[in-house]
């Protein structure tokens, strides 16, 4: 499974993944996950109008970044798979991958600075340390 | 388009506001209506030579009946509640959705606000230190008055076309009921219209007037009070407050109240831990509040009224606070994205759990043990009472309070802006036409409230407010059976296990 953000470094994960993918034959699942968390707060309108954005987001990553690239892969013959979910990036990761029983996810890296990483965490790492298979960051 | 009729209201307004005494004008010409709003709403009884309004009555033997009826669901669904709003039970696929955590906490920002602090107030110095007992009581039971009220609003909710959910009181009663019958749905179609008209109403009182009215108050109190520069500026600062809501509103400037809905949550824990921090650095005069707090509750003195006295006071201002058996929450609580709407309904437990009873109290106990709370003090001073209360231990908590009280009644009024448009549609319909008359009107109750005396406004805010309750509570009775059916299919599951639980999949 490869982590798809529709930058770069997302794109050079994805070159990657297509490489393993073409050379073990193995199936291959191109995720995007819409930042988004169960604890935030919102106003009664954005409460009300949600489930419409929800499906907007949904329709938009699908359209502009899953689909695209899915049809591709399936164009080149590989064995293609999309998933769009809304929630904290590595761990929505965690559960596509438990979900679909991946082996190794895919992820680029932002190449954030040391500082940052450390308040902030990154994608990558917090990946890393809660993974149940195999993880590959790619630079 | 919007915006330009609001920057030409404003500018004729300024013009108006030119000639000198134009907040005591308004007050005077405003009174007489206001005040006539109040006693027609407030029609009440004598007990004990107090005049006990019959509103109040209805409130609580609804929220006692309630209480039985779904046999103190306030107690036994609290520990679940709270594992819903944790997330315990959440469809990792409907991530994205509204979760039950962000349902109570817009609903609570509506709801978390003035009542909280200078209603409570109100209570503590008109009714003494037994207020807060009834008032913790009044909490307790309107518990199930808000399970009942956001269950309906959940299972009767519409969803639109274009996806967009509404819900509410307007709904359950014209949906609800039409299902008993062609009777009934005569009924709940007066009924839903007579709450569409009080809920606008009470937008524009205790949702608007009220709220402007007494963040005015506290500002002018940290800006030199009586004898500051702000002091007769009560309409300026209602045109400035009514920029600023018409931005969010007219303007659709989402980034305002979204800077807010974030702020507001944040303000609330400093409100709260404040109090918290008076309480413990007076620990040792805690016992002695709780006494005067059971003491004043049972055999008051000095009071008017005696007990009854003591009880309307605390009755009605946690009524007031957490709006249970009023419908107002329930149109909030409908976003929620579940299936089972009686969730909402346990989640819903939580609102005047936390605005009252925890909140609430906070407030009563710190102005009982600071001994700010003084019989002879002038009962409209309202929040001023609780900022003193609290200077007496933090000097700069004035300050930080002024900003709670802006941001609070700036939230509060967005919510209601809300609540009372969709009341206002249900009305008229939707068009562009009423969509725009009904803010243009919301904006004009934001400089009135901040220009007429507490008073008038208190009791008009009160009418309004009150008011919805009647048509609600009504027709949540003859909901009871729908609730309770639900409830128990529910029950039956979550018992059993049959629930499935995030991350057992």
């Amino acid at each position: 499974m490869v982590g798809v953000d529709g930058s770069n470094c997302g794109g050079r994960a994805l070159e990657y993944a297509v490489e393993h993918a073409r050379i073990s034959g193995a199936k291959l699942y191109v995720a995007y996950v819409i930042e988004w968390s169960p604890f935030s707060f919102s106003t009664v309108q954005e409460n009300m109008e949600r489930h419409k954005r929800r499906e907007e987001e949904l329709k938009r990553a699908n359209s502009e970044i899953i689909d695209p690239i899915v049809a591709k892969l399936r164009a080149e013959d590989l064995d293609a798979e999309g998933l769009v979910r809304h929630g904290d990036v590595a761990d929505t990761l965690h559960t596509l991958a438990k979900e679909n029983g991946v082996t190794n996810i895919i992820v680029g890296r932002q190449g954030t600075s040391k500082l940052k990483a450390h308040v902030f965490g990154s994608v990558g790492s917090h990946l890393v340390q809660g993974a149940e298979c195999a993880v590959t960051v790619v630079p | 388009m919007g915006l330009t009729t609001l920057v030409s209201m404003l500018a004729s307004f300024s013009v108006f506001a030119q000639e000198a005494g134009i907040d005591e004008r308004i007050n005077l010409a405003v009174k007489p209506f206001a005040d006539a709003v109040a006693g027609a709403v407030f029609s009440s009884f004598p007990v004990a030579g107090v005049q006990i309004p019959f509103v109040l009555v209805w409130l609580i033997v609804a929220a006692t009946i309630f209480t039985f009826y779904f046999n103190f669901i306030n107690l036994r669904a609290f520990k679940h509640g709270f594992q819903l709003v944790r997330g315990d039970y959440h469809d990792p696929k409907a991530a994205g959705e509204v979760t039950h955590f962000q349902a109570l906490a817009t609903a609570l920002s509506g709801t978390v606000g003035l009542g909280n602090i200078a209603g409570v107030a109100v209570a503590v110095s008109l009714g003494g230190p037994g207020a807060t007992f009834w008032m913790i009581l009044a909490g307790f039971l309107g518990m199930s008055s808000k399970f009942t009220e956001c269950t309906l609003g959940v299972k009767y909710r519409r969803e639109l076309p274009d996806g967009t959910v509404s819900g509410g009181p307007m709904y359950y009663l014209t949906r609800g009921l039409a299902e008993k019958g062609a009777n009934f749905a005569k009924l709940g179609k007066v009924l839903a219209v007579l709450f569409a008209i009080f809920c606008v109403g009470g937008s524009f009182g205790g949702g608007n007037m009220f709220q402007a009215n007494q963040s005015f108050a506290q500002l002018v109190n940290v800006t030199g009070g009586e004898a500051g520069w702000l002091a007769d500026k009560g309409w300026l600062f209602g045109l400035i407050i009514a920029a600023l809501v018409g931005l969010v509103i007219m303007g659709g400037i989402r980034g305002i109240a979204r800077v807010t809905s974030k702020i507001v949550p944040f303000m609330a824990v400093i409100y709260v831990l404040a109090g918290l921090a008076i309480i413990l650095m007076n620990f040792s005069a805690v016992p002695a509040a709780f006494m005067a707090i059971i003491n004043g509750a049972f055999s008051p003195e000095g009071i008017g009224g005696g007990v009854i006295g003591v009880l309307f006071q605390g009755f009605k201002r946690a009524a007031f606070s957490n709006e249970a058996g009023v419908g107002s929450a329930a149109i909030a609580h409908s976003a929620v994205q579940t299936n089972r709407p009686v969730t909402e309904g346990f989640v819903a437990l939580y609102e005047p759990f936390v605005d009252t009873i925890v909140v609430c109290t906070i407030t009563a106990l710190v102005i009982i043990i600071t001994g700010t709370w003084d019989p002879s003090v002038d009962p409209s001073a309202g929040v001023q009472l609780t900022s003193k209360a609290f200077e007496t231990t933090f000097a700069w908590f004035p300050y930080v309070l002024t900003v709670a009280v802006l941001l609070f009644a700036f939230s509060t009024m967005i919510s209601w802006s809300y609540y009372g448009l969709k009341a206002w549609t249900f009305l008229f319909g939707e068009n562009r036409v009423t969509d725009l008359s009904y803010k243009i009107l919301f904006l004009f109750f934001v400089v009135l409230g901040s220009s007429m005396q507490l008073g008038s406004v208190i009791d008009f805010s009160d009418a309004m407010i009150f008011a919805m309750a009647f048509p609600n509570l009504l027709g949540c009775y003859f909901l009871l059976p729908v609730v309770k059916k639900e409830l128990d299919e529910y029950w039956a599951d979550y018992k059993a296990g049959r629930l499935v639980k995030t991350g057992d999949a």
